[in-house]
């Protein structure tokens, strides 16, 4: 398993053609307490960098884009009860949608976890 | 991802760096967030806006307020000057009463909204930092030359807000318990002159208290070391002051609203109302007689995504209205929101929807505050 990172803050861990996709922890700690997480469709087709999900905090809503283009294979429905997770847990169990690949190649335009690390101190 | 704020944006477009508080230095030694706001940086939170926000309601927050501008009005014939520039009813303000009221243009559009206090020899105001510099120039224009208007931009504002606020601040200023809501009065603060008045932003009971801005960070410090009182940002104020059902200007008010139609009638009483006399008493006295075409009203939403400011409003298929603020509640735990909807649809448990990114959430007409306020009258 890999796991790439975004500029726009997104974590996509990848196992075969299947894409595991979460904000990060240093995103979930900028919004603030997550108070609901809105979530894409099973089966929605979408295209690299379109909004697929929207987290809210109290503050404000951020749009949350896919890294890859594919299609929703499921979201994380744990996110409806529990929107905390995001918080509590942003790179494991608060992720928030899983997708299936259509161009594998993406990924080479996003970074490691230690590019990105990088990335974020040079904020 | 891509952060739009949606609340805290009245920011003007600055060509300006952003000017620095008093209390600057002391937010970020605190571990404030600093955001740009009304051409200032300020704290938008510290440990969390939830946090922050329940703080202050179980206990007490100090709110830095000092980017709004404070107005001192004197001279000779002040109070007559003072009425026909604003709908307010000075004959029935008392010597350190605080009276809530508006600024309008000469159509009777809202430019700010705006706290008046009587001094001994004048009226002292407390404006909204976004709009000070326009509402110098507005009074500036409705008052005669030889009525002086001076900025006190020397002084810090602070607010000490919740139920704890009063004995947490009774230990350095000796008698502010004996002040009720919307009086003031001038104490000696960790030795320093203060004019305290028992008012705020939050629907809670609370203290606003203007000091020397050099003395900010001393008072601050002696403030938050009583165990009651953490600091809080402006975050917390926002979803503090939205579920007291206060209207934010800028967002909630502006100059294409007037007075009933934001349903800040209570402003304007009753003498003002029939004598006119002030900058958009036309408008403001037909609006009266006829209604308005729209109100703006209180919104509970079901489940747990917020409408946001500019979310269209609907009865059935057809749009009736705007939200104009919108958040998650953190004391009720469902989002609540304000809009502007048509007069026919604005009554009490009406059931409206929200537009929100091609959905449409439920929404029912829910009376103002969300949560009780609490003042000590």
């Amino acid at each position: 398993m890999t796991r790439y990172f975004s500029q726009e803050h997104e974590w996509i861990e990848i196992e075969g053609d299947l894409g595991t996709v979460g904000i990060t922890d240093y995103a979930q700690g900028q919004l603030g307490d997550i108070t609901f997480v809105d979530l894409p469709e099973a089966g929605a087709t979408f295209g690299k960098g379109d909004s697929v999900a929207v987290v809210d905090s109290v503050k404000a809503a951020s749009d949350v884009y896919t890294p890859v283009s594919g299609t929703i294979a499921e979201a994380n429905g744990a996110l409806t009860d529990e929107p905390e997770l995001v918080n509590t847990q942003a790179e494991t169990g608060g992720w928030l949608f899983r997708v299936t690949l259509s161009d594998a190649s993406e990924l080479e335009a996003l970074m490691d976890e230690s590019a990105y690390k990088q990335y974020v101190e040079s904020l | 991802m891509s952060e739009y704020p949606i609340s805290d944006s009245d920011q003007e477009p600055e060509e300006l760096a952003p000017q620095l508080l008093p209390l600057n230095g002391w937010h970020r030694e605190r571990g404030g967030r600093m955001v740009e706001f009304a051409g200032y940086m300020m704290p938008v939170q510290y440990e969390g806006i939830m946090a922050e926000h329940l703080w202050t309601r179980e206990s007490a927050g100090l709110f830095d307020v000092s980017h709004m501008g404070q107005l001192y009005i004197s001279g000779e014939g002040v109070e007559p000057a003072l009425e026909a520039a604003l709908p307010i009813d000075l004959s029935t303000l008392k010597a350190g009463s605080v009276r809530y009221s508006l600024l309008l243009d000469e159509n009777g559009g809202i430019l700010d909204d705006l706290m008046v206090t009587r001094w001994e020899s004048g009226f002292y105001l407390v404006v909204n930092g976004a709009t000070k510099w326009d509402d110098i120039g507005t009074l500036r224009e409705y008052l005669p030359d030889d009525i002086t208007l001076n900025h006190l931009d020397d002084n810090a504002l602070l607010a000490l807000q919740g139920p704890k606020a009063a004995e947490a601040l009774e230990r350095h200023a000796p008698g502010v318990s004996a002040l009720t809501f919307m009086k003031g009065g001038a104490f000696k603060l960790g030795g320093v002159d203060a004019w305290i008045s028992r008012s705020g932003y939050t629907g809670e009971d609370g203290f606003e208290i203007a000091i020397p801005g050099e003395s900010a960070a001393m008072i601050a410090d002696l403030l938050c070391g009583e165990p009651e009182v953490k600091p809080i940002g402006l975050g917390a104020r926002d979803s503090l002051r939205l579920e007291a059902g206060l209207p934010l200007y800028g967002h909630d008010m502006d100059p294409e609203r007037g007075p009933v139609d934001a349903g800040l009638a209570f402003g304007i009483n009753k003498r003002r109302r029939l004598e006119g006399g002030f900058p958009g008493s036309e408008r403001v006295q037909r609006d009266f007689a006829e209604g308005t075409a729209q109100k703006r009203i209180g919104l509970k939403l079901d489940g747990r995504q917020a409408a946001r400011e500019g979310a269209k409003v609907f009865h059935g298929e057809q749009e009736v209205g705007v939200v104009t603020s919108g958040g998650f509640s953190p004391s009720l735990q469902h989002p609540i929101a304000m809009a502007y909807v048509d007069a026919a649809v604005a009554a009490d448990g009406t059931a409206l929807s929200i537009e929100l990114r091609g959905k449409k959430l439920d929404a029912t007409v829910a009376a103002m505050p969300f949560v009780p306020n609490r003042y000590h009258r």
